[in-house]
């Protein structure tokens, strides 16, 4: 028997206004426990919420870049429940009226399109952080966090691998960050997602029961932890078993889901208007407003891309992937780097640096001025690329002015024929027998001659000029 | 006669003449408070020192040419929903009996810029709910009156001191007519200011779309200058309005010539006495004397006003007091075994047996499967409650009928008879589901206990209000009786 996969995905983003939604604390992350805060987000008695509208902007901005309807009118609700997290006992959110719906993202999975659907998208205000492993006897909690503005963005139930989960994931912090609302870093917490997902037999129409996995810290744990529920799922149904309304935790040191708690109905929140607050309306000139802030978006820049530097759809995907790595390259070439060196040494180097290190391109030395420079040194000749290798090394992690390295080291190109023919000619005297292989056909005989010579210059010598000494030498035509 | 039953005007002017100092106000205002506060328990908390040393300042800054507030010198009492920083503030709630505020209701930013003094915080209903202040957490505040009988609620602490002569005026409350009621009780001019007139930051909310500050005062004239320095726009408030303050005590011309008064015939009917209703039909004689014209007129949704109304505030009462959960601030339980224990223990033991029945209430309103059949239904209610008083301000001026049904009734004669307690509301209610203003003036007495008239115009017309409400006063005469304590 086979199953088709529903996944729907829920994701919340704190939008990196300064302030908090309904207070002026600081959002600022990481510092000390409970200083950024007030009578407001500390839920004191009569205190009342005024709502940010920089978070509104953001909030819009995002639907906005996320193909939303825009509501002419909304509002805000109570969403009820007992937490030591909660000052208030209740969370501000948006019920029946949130500020944005119907939207769509395209992603991109082994070559083919699709779009998945966005069912909404809502504003409302972040818990605070508690800690439960200090003491065996009592929690802590730290209010910082109470109050940052969030928009949750619910996906409809349009994605069916652990594979399109992943991308849409990608796409979507993607367009968060090039519109610059969200920071997305999962590891502060700034972009968290829960996912849902069912198995139904093949063609059929009616959903199957579905769990919810928590705890995805990583965009790869939710694919992990999809395909891990997929599979679980798949057996539990094979072998005449039942699937539970579940909400399950992805335990990344085992690789599985485990069971946190069999939902019965649903939690009953109690929804009701927020009294405290009014009713928002949303006209025209203000979201045309907000609509002419959204910057040139992912797939736009892609396309721009391959177009005007002539790049492979592959390449320009990957440089685009980033708001961050897209404008590091617009601004190499800016500096007068050539396109499609540019990209090779950003995909290839830069991002083997960054996967290796676990690092983000903005925490290294790197400047598009020097990566640049450097292009342009091994374009001009002046080191080899394997030159080019080691200053990379010393940009990322130290950076300065890759002449000024190059100078410093001594690591400038021998690409003087002169003084590289003194060097061939020696080599090809003291290695009379690999002229011998050479000649008898051995071709691998030039490589250790061309390796001598290396040996010889500390790896500056051009390596095209003496592959054409050393034919000459021999006395075949280079 | 204590200086504190003079009006403010008076009051002003032996400061200005140098006949009376601001120390000698203060200590008029703790004498009586030591004098008869026993007997009429309208204070939870006293800010004597405070009070002593910020009076001795303005005697000594007297004479020196700076200009002064409107209510320079006059001692305050506040209703203890309102947040006082650095004085303690409970609601009249053991949940809260250790809560010291760190910030101020912007009303007590008013008071301050206006140089009131505070004398201390005033007994009250717990958390505002109630209609005789037998729900207090601490102590039942007494009419002054007859202390055998209820003050009224939930600002019972509020109009009890001013009809005692212990402050010059309070703030109260009024969410279903916690200000106008305990003001008809004692005797004294109690105003519910339109929803949004006056900002509820710093008031501990019950009711959040319903709550409204407003002044009680001896007479119209005080409480107009009262209303003066605690209305407007607060940035803090979303849904304080943004309308200019009229200058109140201007419209005070003492003329109601060709004034339109309509009389519900629904607030002369069955269940309320004849007392009050002989009261208040002599009432509109005097207005009518003075040239005004009454007619009666229908609200036919009022009869829905009290079921509407205990079903929205008591749902929007169940998030707001969800917050007191013994985490960060206020009492919480001792020995709790777990998180879900502290909280049950915190709230069974802090919260009264009337804000249980509330938040119960209201939880149950709200739950998934109810929603509709009674918070949705109730906000259509009141939708409809609203209209009625829109058409009928489309065509008179003010509405006018008693606050209450009833004089005061004695200590521990409905406490167990919820339903008959909020009844006693259904006069009052109406207003609060409607957003206009209203104030309760005295009109008389019924078998020696006070009766109020309540006159009610449209949204944002408190000088309306007050014009009816002044003429009638002066002509009256009736805010000059005062209790024997």
């Amino acid at each position: 028997m086979k199953f088709d996969t529903v996944i729907g995905l829920e994701v919340h983003a704190e939008l990196k206004t300064d302030t908090k939604i309904f207070c002026n604390c600081s959002t600022e992350f990481g510092a000390p426990a409970n200083t950024h805060t007030c009578p407001v987000c500390l839920g004191h008695p009569g205190v009342l919420p005024v709502l940010n509208q920089r978070a509104v902007e953001y909030a819009m901005k995002a639907s906005l870049a996320l193909n939303c309807e825009i509501a002419g009118e909304t509002k805000f609700d109570r969403k009820n429940y007992f937490y030591p997290d909660s000052p208030k006992a209740y969370q501000i959110s948006q019920f029946d009226k949130p500020i944005g719906e119907n939207g769509s993202l395209e992603i991109e999975v082994d070559g083919y399109k699709k779009n998945i659907g966005i069912t909404r998208i809502h504003m409302e205000e972040d818990a605070g952080k508690l800690t439960h492993d200090e003491y065996d006897d009592h929690s802590l909690v730290d209010f910082n966090r109470v109050g940052t503005p969030l928009i949750e963005i619910v996906s409809e139930p349009d994605i069916e691998t652990p594979e399109e989960a992943y991308a849409y994931l990608e796409k979507l912090k993607a367009v968060l960050q090039y519109t610059e609302v969200s920071d997305c870093k999962m590891e502060e917490g700034s972009l968290r997602c829960d996912a849902n997902i069912s198995l139904k037999p093949a063609g059929q129409e009616e959903f199957g029961t579905k769990t919810e996995l928590k705890n995805l810290n990583s965009f790869t744990n939710v694919h992990k932890g999809l395909a891990y529920e997929e599979k679980r799922q798949e057996q539990e149904l094979l072998s005449g078993g039942e699937i539970l309304q579940e909400t399950r935790r992805w335990d990344d040191a085992k690789k599985e889901t485990t069971l946190m708690r069999v939902k019965e109905g649903s939690d009953d929140y109690r929804y009701f208007p927020e009294p405290d607050l009014v009713t928002l309306y949303v006209n025209e000139d203000w979201k045309s407003s907000i609509k002419a802030t959204i910057p040139e978006l992912p797939d736009a820049r892609r396309e721009r891309y391959m177009e005007e530097f002539d790049l492979p759809a592959y390449d320009a995907g990957v440089l685009t992937q980033s708001k961050n790595m897209a404008d590091f390259f617009q601004e190499t070439i800016d500096e007068g780097a050539d396109a499609k060196q540019a990209a090779n040494w950003l995909m290839g180097d830069v991002n083997g640096y960054l996967n290796s290190h676990d690092m983000e391109l903005a925490d290294t030395e790197l400047t598009p001025s020097s990566l640049a420079k450097l292009v342009t040194l091994i374009d001009k000749g002046t080191i080899s690329s394997k030159i080019a290798k080691t200053v990379f090394t010393d940009l990322m992690e130290q950076g300065g002015d890759p002449e000024q390295i190059v100078q410093d080291k001594g690591l400038v190109q021998i690409s003087d024929e002169g003084e590289l023919k003194q060097i061939v000619d020696k080599i090809l005297e003291n290695n009379p027998q690999s002229i011998e292989d050479y000649k008898n056909g051995k071709d691998k005989a030039i490589g250790f001659l061309v390796g001598q010579v290396m040996k010889e210059t500390k790896g500056k010598a051009n390596p095209q000029m003496v592959n054409k000494l050393i034919m000459e030498g021999m006395g075949m035509d280079a | 006669m204590s200086i504190l039953e003079e009006s403010f005007s008076g009051i002003h002017k032996k400061l200005h003449n140098k006949e009376l100092k601001v120390s000698e106000l203060v200590d008029a205002s703790f004498s009586r408070i030591k004098e008869v506060d026993d007997k009429v328990q309208a204070f939870l908390t006293l800010n004597e020192e405070a009070a002593r040393n910020q009076a001795a300042k303005m005697d000594e800054a007297m004479g020196t040419g700076n200009t002064r507030g409107l209510l320079f010198g006059l001692p305050a009492g506040i209703k203890d929903n309102i947040v006082t920083n650095g004085l303690r503030t409970t609601a009249a709630s053991q949940l809260l009996a250790n809560f010291d505020p760190v910030h101020n209701a912007t009303v007590m930013d008013g008071l301050e810029e206006a140089d009131a003094l505070t004398i201390g915080k005033l007994n009250m209903d717990e958390f505002a709910m109630g209609s005789s202040n037998e729900n207090s957490g601490f102590y039942s505040a007494r009419n002054p009156w007859n202390t055998d009988y209820v003050p009224g609620g939930s600002s019972g602490g509020a109009a009890a001191s001013v009809a005692a002569g212990e402050v010059s005026f309070s703030l109260g409350s009024d969410t279903g007519g916690s200000i106008r009621q305990p003001a008809s009780y004692c005797g004294v001019v109690g105003l519910k200011p339109t929803y949004g007139r006056v900002s509820r930051y710093g008031l501990i909310a019950f009711a959040s779309s319903l709550d409204q500050i407003g002044p009680l005062t001896k007479n119209v004239e005080d409480n107009a200058l009262v209303l003066g320095q605690i209305a407007g726009h607060d940035r803090r408030d979303s849904t304080s309005a943004d309308v200019g303050i009229s200058d109140y005590l201007s419209s005070l011309t003492g003329d109601v010539k060709g004034m339109k008064i309509a009389v519900p015939k629904e607030y002369l009917g069955e269940g309320v006495h004849e007392g009050v209703r002989n009261r208040v039909l002599e009432a509109l004689k005097v207005l009518e004397q003075q040239g005004a014209e009454w007619e009666e007129v229908s609200l036919p949704h009022s009869q829905y006003a009290v079921a509407a109304y205990y079903l929205l505030a008591s749902s929007e009462a169940s998030a707001n007091l969800a917050r007191f959960d013994g985490v960060r601030y206020g009492v919480r339980a001792e020995n709790a075994d777990n998180l879900i224990d502290m909280y049950k223990e915190t709230r069974s033991q802090g919260f009264g047996d009337e804000v249980k029945r509330r938040i119960m209430l209201g939880t149950f309103a709200l739950s998934s499967g109810y929603y509709d059949a009674y918070y949705k239904k109730a906000q259509k209610v009141r939708t409809l409650i609203k209209r009625d008083f829109d058409q009928i301000l489309e065509k008179y001026d003010v509405i006018v009928g008693p606050t209450a049904p009833t004089t005061a009734f004695k200590i521990g004669e409905k406490v167990n008879d919820p339903l008959t307690m909020y009844a006693n509301d259904i006069l009052t209610i109406p207003v609060n589901l409607a957003g206009v203003p209203a104030i309760s003036v005295p009109c008389g007495f019924s078998e020696g206990l006070p009766v109020g008239l309540q006159i009610i115009s449209r949204p944002f017309e408190e000088s309306t209000v007050y014009r009816a409400a002044h003429a009638y006063e002066q002509a009256a005469g009736h805010y000059k009786a005062k209790p024997e304590l």
